[in-house]
């Protein structure tokens, strides 16, 4: 009880046992499990117990993989509140990304991890709702789905992937779905197409959907959007802008829903896929297109030029 | 003993000069621009001060330091009994120094600004601060604690204020902090040339030496709520400096091309993830070549000037009143002109322009004249009809101010004012027990010195409420015990009656 009296009393690990909270000090939260879903996806569980306590559906945090790293917002994918540990799902699609890639493995940590951030989903009394997961997409959606199963309601799951090889978390999907439609762009699993030949599979056979939530890459959203435009059908979407802070404070992830402009880290990431200007978001995310090529040419050439690591 | 008295005359007629970085040289080094004084120049401007019995300095500044206190230890080369002084109100002289606005506080109501300039308060607590850092100075006094667990939410200047005065009186506190480091506005908004990243790492290990903790990566709100600390936490009393952020947009059309971001978007890439350093740092800025900065306060001129070290090849300002209504520090402005800004007064934008690939190109900006006062005072900028024009730019920075953040407000039952920030009364309680908030959540943006004095309020609040009895003695100026007044009196007053003082 006494630190206050030591000069140098420091970061000091104090739990709380009567609460149940331990303090969140210490090294940053450990990585426990990873699986390859494919070359580009991979999964990486944390151990961090307050944060798996507080995480709802459709909230995300912002990681910073190294000290000279970039701040990146990357959706939870999964959460355990009795296990203590939160999953995400990430595509190597840039530099910190591949270097994630290669560097976290169980054991390992990153420099910094903070959230849950953002508004929670909105998970309402609806009795009918449809969960699009496009790609990565599946991940983002998969806690949503889950909570709308656990509140009663009849979940249609559609999820799509480019093949059969890519498909992931598909049993895990179907767990928390009344019906799961599949679908894939060659066919090779499922109906052939996009998600929205899913939703539309989904539209038909169901006069009373209530809301269809769809996350996935922006050109899908919009997608998802016009598919249910016509039927009035609510849709809620994720936004996935470039973000620094993820707290509010640089207006870098504004997006414009109708004729308002708001922030996705705090006012979304979830907003109304009729009001929101997807070519607008798709616009700010070229923003540093050159930067990016560089980090890669970079990234790729200091690859190559290190001894390789055993595989 | 009677000093000699000092008047107008007697004291150095020339405000000691204070090394600067010259112009040309640093607009390409993120050095500090201020290079503070040396211990002679210390020396000769602290014999300016009058020593006056009514110091009107010590009621000029936002936290009542004991100006001439620490000025006449100076003097008498007490260097560590300068800095005792300054700390008693102050724990950041090496932070106040660089940015107080002091031409509106202390210095501003100098009587020797009168006649000559005012004595450089600042610089010379400015030299003290440094002195301390570069020694290792802390002032720890022995601390009995009492056992109250204080929370406190951010790092900036208004809570580590707060969290200091609560360690000082014994409590076990704990500081939490959004970003992976801590400091808030003196980390991610204030340039390295005007206040360096080792100035707030000696600050705030002052903190860590009186036993605070800091949490980093932790948001409060979403990780636990403002409820859960007084609640299932244990907190007996938490202080929320969460400040202002959530930078303001005009509204108007082409806001959202690329090119176009706020000021505090670049100064976070640049000061807390060194963008400027790409690709060794990997968070990226694109810099334009041709800057347009709107607004004309603090922030603006540091986003101007952090835009020209990056290797902009001209930087504008663009402010729609005159440089007479500018917010900004003085010495701010022009450092800004020396360095090469373009100053754009009377002007506003109306439409920013895209170059057809979703980038600006520039802005459509109109001329304005000052009309009649509006509520505040201040003259209000009306556009004059016909006046527009094109300005060619590739990246504009938007820097006219801030709103709440909103995340307490959504996190939490806490009472909320109507324009989004944390109510509080005359103390700074809120509508929570036991929570206190102070800074820029509560007044909106403003300067650290009155961060750092609203953090000191709500820590005399918050010991009132856990019933913590302070003697305050330690806060007390020692002006009342200076030499050369005997009870209060000056003893320069000849109608004084002889007493013997053992």
């Amino acid at each position: 009880m006494n630190v206050a009296t030591k000069a140098n009393a420091g970061m000091v690990a104090r739990d709380s046992p009567e609460t149940g909270f331990m303090a969140d000090d210490g090294p940053a939260a450990e990585i426990v499990a990873r699986a390859d879903f494919s070359d580009v996806t991979f999964s990486l569980e944390f151990r961090h117990p307050m944060m798996a306590r507080a995480a709802r559906p459709g909230q995300f945090v912002i990681v910073l993989s190294h000290e000279h790293g970039e701040r990146i917002p990357l959706t939870i994918a999964d959460f355990d509140r009795d296990k203590g540990t939160i999953t995400l799902v990430v595509q190597a699609v840039g530099k910190t990304t591949r270097q994630m890639q290669q560097a976290c493995r169980p054991g390992t940590t990153l420099f910094s991890i903070v959230g849950p951030m953002g508004e929670p989903s909105r998970i309402g009394a609806v009795m009918k709702v449809v969960c699009v997961g496009g790609g990565l997409g599946v991940a983002p959606v998969f806690p949503q789905a889950r909570a709308f199963k656990e509140r009663g309601a009849y979940v249609v799951g559609v999820v799509g992937f480019r093949n059969k090889a890519l498909v992931f978390w598909g049993d895990k999907f179907r767990k928390v779905c009344d019906e799961l439609i599949v679908c894939s762009d060659d066919g090779s699993v499922g109906i052939k197409g996009l998600v929205t030949e899913g939703i539309k599979v989904a539209m038909a056979k169901h006069a009373d959907i209530d809301e269809v939530v769809a996350i996935g890459p922006p050109i899908m959203m919009k997608a998802c959007a016009e598919t249910t435009r016509p039927r009035g059908i609510k849709t809620t979407v994720s936004l996935n802008p470039i973000m620094v802070d993820g707290t509010g404070m640089c207006g870098g992830c504004r997006v414009k829903i109708g004729d308002k402009m708001m922030f996705a880290c705090v006012d979304g990431p979830d907003f109304d896929g009729h009001l929101v200007d997807f070519d607008d978001l798709m616009n700010r995310l070229r923003r540093f297109k050159e930067e990016e090529r560089q980090a890669m040419e970079k990234w790729s050439e200091s690859c190559r030029m290190a001894a390789p690591a055993g595989r | 003993m009677a000093a000699k008295r000092k008047t107008i005359r007697t004291i150095p007629q020339q405000r000691t000069p204070m090394a600067v970085q010259d112009a040309a040289a640093r607009v390409k080094n993120f050095g500090e621009v201020s290079l503070g004084y040396e211990e002679k120049d210390a020396l000769v401007e602290s014999e300016r001060c009058l020593m006056c019995p009514e110091p009107a300095c010590v009621c000029g500044c936002p936290v009542s330091i004991d100006i001439p206190g620490f000025i006449a230890k100076i003097i008498a080369k007490d260097y560590r009994g300068a800095y005792d002084v300054l700390t008693d109100s102050n724990l950041l002289p090496a932070i106040c120094g660089r940015v107080c606005p002091q031409e509106i506080q202390c210095e501003g109501v100098c009587p020797v600004g009168d006649t000559l300039k005012p004595v450089a308060i600042g610089r010379l607590e400015r030299w003290v601060g440094d002195r301390a850092i570069a020694e290792g100075w802390t002032n720890v006094p022995y601390i009995e604690p009492n056992g109250f667990r204080v929370g406190i939410v951010g790092s900036g200047p208004a809570a580590i204020a707060c969290a200091a005065d609560m360690a000082k009186a014994g409590c076990e506190v704990t500081i939490y902090e959004a970003f992976h480091k801590p400091g808030g506005v003196l980390r991610y908004g204030i340039p390295e040339f005007r206040l360096p990243d080792r100035v707030v790492d000696g600050e705030i290990a002052n903190l860590t030496r009186l036993g605070v903790k800091i949490r980093c990566n932790t948001l409060v709100g979403r990780l636990f709520t403002i409820e859960q600390m007084i609640g299932e936490m244990g907190y007996d009393a938490v202080f929320i400096g969460t400040g202002a952020g959530y930078p303001s947009f005009m509204g108007i059309s082409g806001e959202s091309l690329n090119g176009v971001l706020s000021a505090n978007e670049l100064l976070t890439r640049c000061n807390l993830m060194h963008a400027g350093a790409f690709p060794d740092y990997d968070t990226p800025l694109h810099l334009g070549k041709r800057i347009a900065v709107i607004g004309s306060g603090n922030t603006a001129m540091d986003a101007m000037r952090v835009c020209l070290r990056l290797g902009a090849e001209k930087v504008h300002c663009v402010y729609r009143r005159t440089k007479v209504e500018s917010p900004a520090r003085v010495e701010e402005v022009e450092h800004a002109e020396e360095e090469g800004v373009e100053f754009h007064w009377l002007t506003a934008p109306v439409e920013i322009l895209d170059d057809g690939d979703g980038k600006v190109r520039g802005m459509r900006c109109i001329r304005m004249d000052l009309g009649a006062p509006d509520e505040s005072g201040r003259r209000r900028p009306v556009p004059i009809a016909g006046s527009e024009y094109e300005f060619e730019a590739d990246m504009i920075v938007y820097a006219i101010g801030t709103n709440a953040n909103p995340i307490i407000g959504q996190t939490s039952k806490i009472k909320l004012n109507r324009r989004g920030y944390i109510d509080t009364d005359d103390d700074l309680a809120t509508s929570l027990a036991g929570v206190y908030a102070g800074g820029d959540i509560v007044t909106g943006g403003a300067t650290v010195i009155l961060a750092m004095g609203a953090g000191r309020k709500a820590a005399r609040s918050m010991k009132a409420y856990l019933g913590i009895r302070d003697t305050d003695i330690v806060y007390l100026s020692e002006h009342q015990r200076r030499a050369n007044t005997l009870f209060g009196i000056d003893a320069a007053e000849k109608a004084f009656a002889r007493l013997h003082v053992a």
